[in-house]
């Protein structure tokens, strides 16, 4: 068996040094002469691994990492084409505590198959979802997709099912398939890698919705920070356009449908849904009012499906597998799995995608090992720039939508961030204002004044000048924000200034004066 | 770098465009990322062509090239260095990060060398979380910056 060779082009992967490896791989299996078939695949989302390399033999595939260009030689006289042993010899992949751990639904085929290759796509159980949805009525899609218990995994959390049955009750001469993938949040890197390292599920995914609703076009919107994940799904769109899975005829149906790549331009805001259809229309990403909802009144005001790349990504299996299978995952209203995205300051960062259900305390202890730093943990913040931050007391709460709400923090895009003790908390409860002062769309008064108010009076704060009134008054800005604003930006921020408050007032006690000048 | 075009020059560029991307559904934004990738920031005297084939008025082109953080008005450098600063790098100390490339480039955010070598932007996340903290440089990440990949980075926008 000629063995087959696996190096992530995944972005993390690259980020990491995996160019630098494919070359010298290259250089030094020419050299050698030998007869390998190299495969760029995306990331099996072991980043603490990262450059892994996968060699496919007889035995079964094998995994080595962290691998750098200076180890290719040695790689090689170790007998890794042979799934030989070396001190990066990381056994079988599928057998590493990491990946072995987890439940992967979502993200089955993503590091395993050629991201490109639409036959690998298929022999690994691909377009059987979309090949079931052609053979159904939509109102039958849209019924499973319901039962399943799908929400939303952009943040919010509503149900898929719900919302795509407003589109298909719609009327219109024209719908739409928008797909959110302006993933802006930090400590979230889901939506990339299913991009880069899968791309045709989400296309698939997109294709089901298509189907289910009646839309003709599809459109996803990436942010411009993500080029690589834009040029695989620009490739995997032509593909699969090629390849008749898109196009006309969907799969040989009488369903047309097209997608386009959309980038953009740096925006935060335009990760929420109304934004990111004004951005799609050449506007100011400014938030619209609700309602109407983009499901009746959205893109080019027509009805339209805005839909986060999990959410999508995670249709053909709901399809393929049956409502049951998937919704038998989870717990309470949570149902399905969930990639949850470690990020930080952790021993093991990555993507470990589960059951929901799991304790922050399993995850930031026992899955990803605890601090880089090797120090106490002192926050996790859970749910990007707009989560809240959690102590270590509150490590009992399991991943789930509705037990983060009841202690005031949220799952949304379900990265985790966590920090050691050198964490100022109060810096970054100002930071988070200014951030949302950096990204506000200027709309509404509480966010786009009340961000910059917020940063402002956290700087008294710090440097001590009427500690307590100046508390309060946050406190009291974060509720005018909370219910005043539009939409998530100015409505969530107070979240993260809130819970570093509220868990950590140590942070915002007086401080000795040599550290209060800095 | 070379010759600025004169200005109809740079309007008949763009011009040619924005009739490539005029028909495609919201053409507005793919318009201003070719103009931005063409010249390598979006010239004022662009804006007028742009406003005329959409049927807007530069008061609006205006407002949504100076939204979007990604559109610069002005020429920026051979190199483009966008370094992350929001929490998980912040996390693994993005701020210490942030001081020592500022140090090496001689350059502070939003800035680009009197050489014309580098513009150092900030950004906020690449996804590239679990390997903070990070940076792309020329649309390429670059992954657990410390001392020594800085010094990388400054060796390389000057060569």
């Amino acid at each position: 068996m000629r063995p087959t060779l696996y190096i992530p082009a995944d972005s993390g992967a690259l980020a990491l040094g995996a160019a630098r490896v494919a070359r010298a791989f290259e250089t030094e299996l020419l050299r050698r002469g030998l007869d390998v078939k190299v495969v760029r695949n995306g990331s099996r989302g072991l980043y603490f691994l990262e450059p892994m390399v996968e060699v496919e033999t007889a035995a079964g595939r094998f995994a080595y990492g962290p691998v750098r260009a200076g180890d290719v030689a040695s790689l090689l006289d170790a007998g890794l084409l042979d799934g030989g042993k070396h001190p990066l010899f990381l056994g079988e992949t599928e057998k590493i505590p990491f990946l072995a751990r987890q439940t992967r639904l979502t993200f089955a085929r993503c590091g395993v198959i050629d991201p490109l290759s639409l036959d690998d796509y298929r022999a690994h159980d691909g377009l059987k979802g979309l090949e079931k949805a052609v053979a159904m009525a939509p109102a039958d899609i849209v019924q499973t997709v319901t039962e399943s218990g799908l929400r939303g995994r952009g943040g919010a959390g509503f149900p898929t099912g719900i919302k795509w049955k407003t589109v298909h009750d719609a009327a219109a001469d024209r719908k739409y398939i928008v797909c959110n993938a302006d993933e802006g949040d930090s400590a979230t890197f889901a939506d990339r890698m299913i991009m880069e390292g899968d791309p045709f599920v989400l296309i698939e995914g997109m294709a089901i919705a298509a189907i289910a609703t009646g839309a003709q076009k599809g459109f996803v919107y990436i942010r411009s920070e993500y080029p690589h994940a834009v040029a695989t799904m620009r490739e995997a769109i032509r593909i699969a356009t090629n390849a008749g899975v898109l196009g006309p005829s969907v799969l040989g149906s009488p369903h047309g449908f097209d997608i386009e790549v959309r980038v953009g331009a740096g925006a935060y805001v335009c990760g929420e849904e109304t934004s990111l259809l004004n951005s799609l229309e050449g506007k100011r990403g400014v938030v619209r009012a609700k309602p109407p909802l983009p499901a009746l009144e959205g893109l080019f005001g027509k009805p339209t499906v805005v839909n986060n790349v999990i959410s999508l990504a995670s249709v053909p299996i709901v399809l393929d597998r049956g409502a049951a299978f998937y919704k038998d995952f989870g717990m309470g209203r949570s149902r399905g799995t969930i990639p949850i995205q470690i990020a930080g300051n952790v021993r093991r960062g990555g993507l470990f995608e589960a059951a929901f259900g799991l304790t922050l305390g399993e995850i930031v202890e026992d899955v990803a090992g605890g601090t880089a730093s090797g120090r106490p943990v002192k926050a996790v913040q859970v749910g990007g720039p707009l989560g809240a931050y959690f102590p270590p007391s509150l490590f009992t709460t399991p991943f789930d939508y509705e037990a983060f709400a009841q202690k005031d923090g949220l799952i949304g895009h379900a990265g985790i961030t966590v920090f050691d003790d050198s964490a100022d908390m109060l810096a970054l409860a100002k930071f988070a204002f200014s951030f949302c002062a950096i990204e506000s769309c200027g709309k509404c008064t509480p966010c786009r004044v009340g961000s910059v108010r917020g940063a402002e009076v956290l700087e008294k704060v710090a440097t001590g000048v009427a500690r307590e009134d100046n508390l309060a008054l946050v406190a009291e800005l974060c509720e005018t924000m909370k219910f005043g604003s539009l939409c998530a930006l100015g409505g969530f921020t107070p979240y993260p200034v809130m819970s570093a408050i509220t868990h950590f007032p140590q942070d915002f006690a007086p401080r000795p004066r040599a550290q209060a000048a800095e | 770098m070379g010759m600025q075009p004169q200005g109809t020059e740079t309007a008949a560029r763009a011009a040619q465009i924005v009739e490539a991307l005029r028909g495609v559904e919201g053409p507005l934004l793919p318009i201003l990322h070719g103009l931005q990738e063409e010249f390598g920031h979006v010239p004022a005297e662009a804006l007028p062509v742009v406003a005329e084939a959409l049927n807007l008025s530069r008061a609006e082109v205006h407002g949504v090239v100076t939204f979007y953080h990604d559109f610069r008005r002005e020429p920026g450098g051979r190199h483009v260095l966008k370094l992350c600063r929001a929490e998980a790098c912040q996390s693994m100390g993005a701020e210490a990060i942030a001081r020592q490339v500022q140090e090496a480039l001689g350059i502070g955010f939003h800035e680009t060398a009197a050489d014309g070598s580098v513009t150092l932007e900030p950004v906020y996340c690449l996804g590239l979380c679990a390997c903070a903290p990070s940076a792309m440089l020329d649309g390429e990440p670059i992954g657990r910056l410390d001392a020594a990949t800085v010094a990388e980075i400054a060796a390389e926008v000057r060569r």
